[in-house]
């Protein structure tokens, strides 16, 4: 037998009591949800999250697949690294095209360029529909953007994938409500406490590998309507995303992505830091948000993000 | 404000972490504290700034409202009003903040049930021109309700009464007495708990993070101080070990033989510690073991304590499964069949004695039937008054009858074992929470 403490206990540091609700998040979704799946995108928060899975359920196997809704916009470093992760953990990973819903007619680009980072909601709900899925875990974090940060734990959606602001479930205590009828859903958001900071110092103790394009490198960019836009980008396919516009200058600069999405939507920034402890650093000394910084979806008006949720977004 | 825009970086990692919540209306310039502290802070970077001075302007305001920041949906930007618990952080280097955000107004109570249910700590907010008001009342009464350990007494707008003194100590005095008739002072006490006070002006940040000039007669602890001192654990008395089963780990069609008689029981410890070796009963069949192994991950732990989650594997092979609950031996509780507690009733559609509900104690279910409706609590007079059904925002004395089972702990010594919510299978809605007394 061991004896009490006399001393106060003491607490857990910031990041052991994230991970800790973390993975007792992922472990309510695998207890309450009959048929769940990981989102992964190869990007730093999902890649957190499997971090988080293999200490919630080692030795045993994830009791979920991985999957992504690839828009074919991707960059091709995030892409290989996606399926190299995947295949190291040895878990199952699913991966549904965008261009699949063009050709099938259910996704319809106003214009060839059009971002198709906002048509992956109809993907997402196709596959979800194809498996059964009950619930989608995912990387969101309530301090992205402003309309996340009422967000549930556990969000409930509805058959046609819809966020109710007005009519989302209660969450008191950890007893989080991940029950849903038929062709419901549930989004899970294990790291919904975190913030940036708190990713990247995770990154940083966990010693997590990432895709090169976090890390400063050369890129070739153009300064169109005042953001960093990468041009000439190569895709797995072989292809070229977004190819220079007549009358742009070519700039190569010194750039790493703080997020990482949608070619389309996802700019660079200028940035020295090519290793974790420098970005952990860059992070702390940054005055522009994440997404302020390099989503260029979110820029659209000030309540962009609430209605791509609404509509079925992540 | 500090010229040097830089967010403090989180020594080694070890910071700590507080979660609290802020009691309040928009009058009394809650969300101006809450945007004061992320912006004294340099949590508020440069672009959400731009967007806030945009919209501030646009609403034809001469200086940035810092309240623009806690409005986060569409309808509450163009209603002026938050309807719905926001979370929002801040960090000073030596801890990380999570701050929950509800709003004051009372058909709101579900909303600050909730905000409360996760915070070890609660800024009460006072008008320094209104002083204790019935929403003051009602907010340390649900404060209290809910077990929030330390409650920060917050007088506010003192730049609006010439930072007088003699006003904040009768604003004191008059909380005081009212925390004494509510038995708020005497249980805060004796359970090791606190209440504090302290004078401030949130827009002009007078004892925020800084003191400024204006309250020389305040000697006390500035907000950001006060923040900074609380305890982050919800109790620091030993509390027995509670362990709720969430997964069973039973991975035999493994490649590693090993692996084929491996058996975890993966948790997050509620409350108390545990050491290999321990002894344990599981409940509520009441089989009991040793413990062999903790994990997390990887490593193996020699001991573990609240908080953390694990895996833990147990000598002998006992068929246990989620909804279980794991203690020691020595500190096991006698499951119950009924159980009495307050309830706070959150669904638009008002409870109906009549019907079959859903309980989730902690990871376990179980239907379960009204047995009485005691009475129900007026929230601002806390009155209590008979009543045949709940509507939203009602908390009342309820027995409830089980149909399985549960293993609990009385609320108030201990908040993960003491807490339920209520659930009904129709729309699979929470439509309640319950403390059990």
């Amino acid at each position: 037998m061991t004896t009490k403490q006399e001393n106060p206990r003491q607490p857990l540091t910031h990041l052991d009591w994230l991970e800790s609700e973390a993975i007792y998040i992922l472990r309510e979704v695998a207890g309450q949800c009959s048929n769940p799946v990981l989102l992964f995108s190869g990007g730093k928060d999902s890649l957190c999250i499997l971090r988080l899975a293999e200490k919630a359920f080692r030795p045993g196997r994830f009791p979920f697949p991985l999957m992504h809704i690839d828009t074919g916009h991707n960059y091709k470093e995030v892409i290989d690294f996606r399926d190299q992760r995947a295949a190291e953990l040895g878990e199952r990973l699913i991966v549904r095209n965008v261009e699949d819903s063009m050709a099938r007619g259910t996704v319809v680009l106003k214009s060839a360029d059009e971002s198709r980072n906002k048509h992956q909601s109809v993907t997402l709900l196709e596959a979800i529909e194809e498996f059964g899925f009950d619930c989608c875990i995912g990387g969101a974090r309530r301090d992205e953007e402003k309309a996340r940060a009422k967000e549930r734990i556990m969000s409930f959606r509805d058959e046609f994938g819809q966020w109710d602001p007005k009519n989302q479930r209660p969450e008191l205590w950890s007893l989080y409500n991940a029950r849903s009828h038929k062709g419901e859903n549930i989004r899970a958001f294990p790291i919904s406490n975190w913030t940036e900071m708190d990713v990247w110092q995770y990154i940083e103790r966990e010693k997590l590998q990432l895709p090169s394009i976090y890390f400063a490198h050369q890129r070739d960019v153009v300064m169109r309507g005042g953001s960093i836009v990468p041009v000439n980008v190569p895709l797995v396919n072989g292809e070229v995303a977004n190819p220079v516009k007549a009358g742009e200058e070519i700039i190569n600069m010194q750039v790493r992505f703080r997020t990482v999405g949608d070619i389309s939507c996802t700019a660079p920034v200028i940035s020295d830091a090519d290793d974790v402890s420098k970005i952990v650093l860059e992070t702390a000394t940054s005055t522009i948000t994440e997404r302020g910084a390099t989503r260029l979806d979110d820029q659209t008006s000030d309540a962009s993000m609430e209605q791509r949720k609404k509509e079925g977004y992540f | 404000m500090s010229s040097s825009h830089t967010q403090t970086i989180d020594s080694q990692h070890s910071a700590s972490l507080l979660r609290f919540m802020t009691c309040g209306s928009v009058d009394d310039g809650k969300s101006t504290l809450i945007g004061r502290l992320l912006f004294d802070t340099k949590t508020i970077l440069a672009d959400t700034l731009t967007q806030m001075t945009r919209t501030s302007e646009k609403r034809g305001l001469t200086a940035v409202d810092l309240s623009l920041l806690t409005d986060g949906l569409q309808a509450e930007r163009e209603q002026g009003i938050t309807i719905d618990v926001a979370y929002r952080y801040f960090s000073t280097g030596t801890r990380k903040y999570i701050i929950a955000d509800a709003p004051g107004h009372e058909q709101y109570t579900r909303n600050m049930v909730t905000a409360a249910s996760t915070a070890n700590l609660a800024i009460i907010l006072i008008d320094a021109r209104k002083g204790v008001l019935t929403q003051t009342r009602r907010h340390s009464y649900l404060a209290h309700l809910v077990g929030i350990p330390h409650i920060v007494v917050a007088v506010n707008k003192m730049d609006l009464v010439n930072y007088d003194q003699a006003i904040y100590d009768k604003i004191c005095a008059d909380y005081l007495v009212f925390a004494n008739e509510i038995g708020l002072a005497q249980s805060q006490i004796a359970a090791g708990n606190d209440i504090s006070f302290i004078p401030m002006s949130a827009l002009n940040g007078d004892m925020l993070v800084d003191r400024l000039e204006n309250m020389p007669w305040y000697d006390g602890k500035t907000m950001i101080e006060m923040l900074e001192a609380a305890p982050s654990a919800h109790t620091e008395h030993n509390e027995p070990f509670r362990f709720p089963v969430q997964f069973v780990c039973r991975p035999h069609a493994s490649d590693n033989p090993e692996l084929h008689d491996f058996r975890g029981f993966m948790g997050r410890i509620e409350s108390g510690e545990i050491a290999v070796g321990d002894a344990v009963t599981v409940l509520p069949n009441g089989y009991q073991s040793k413990v062999k192994a903790i994990q997390i991950g990887d490593a193996q732990l020699q001991s573990a304590t609240t908080e953390q989650s694990i895996t833990l594997l147990l000598e002998d092979e006992i068929d246990t499964s989620r909804g279980d609950m794991i203690v020691k031996s020595s500190e096991a509780q006698e499951p119950v069949k009924q159980i009495d507690a307050f309830v706070c009733w959150l669904s638009e559609t008002p409870m109906s004695p009549a019907r079959t509900y859903v309980i989730r104690h902690t990871t376990r279910e179980s239907k379960a039937k009204v047995g009485a409706i005691h009475y129900k609590v007026d929230v601002n007079t806390l009155e209590e008054q008979a009543t045949a059904d709940l509507k939203m925002n009602d908390i009342a004395r309820i027995t409830f009858k089980l149909a399985q089972p549960l293993m609990v702990d009385s609320y108030n010594a201990n908040r993960a074992t003491g807490a339920f919510i209520i659930i009904d299978e129709s729309s699979n809605n929470t439509v309640g929470a319950g403390m059990i007394i």
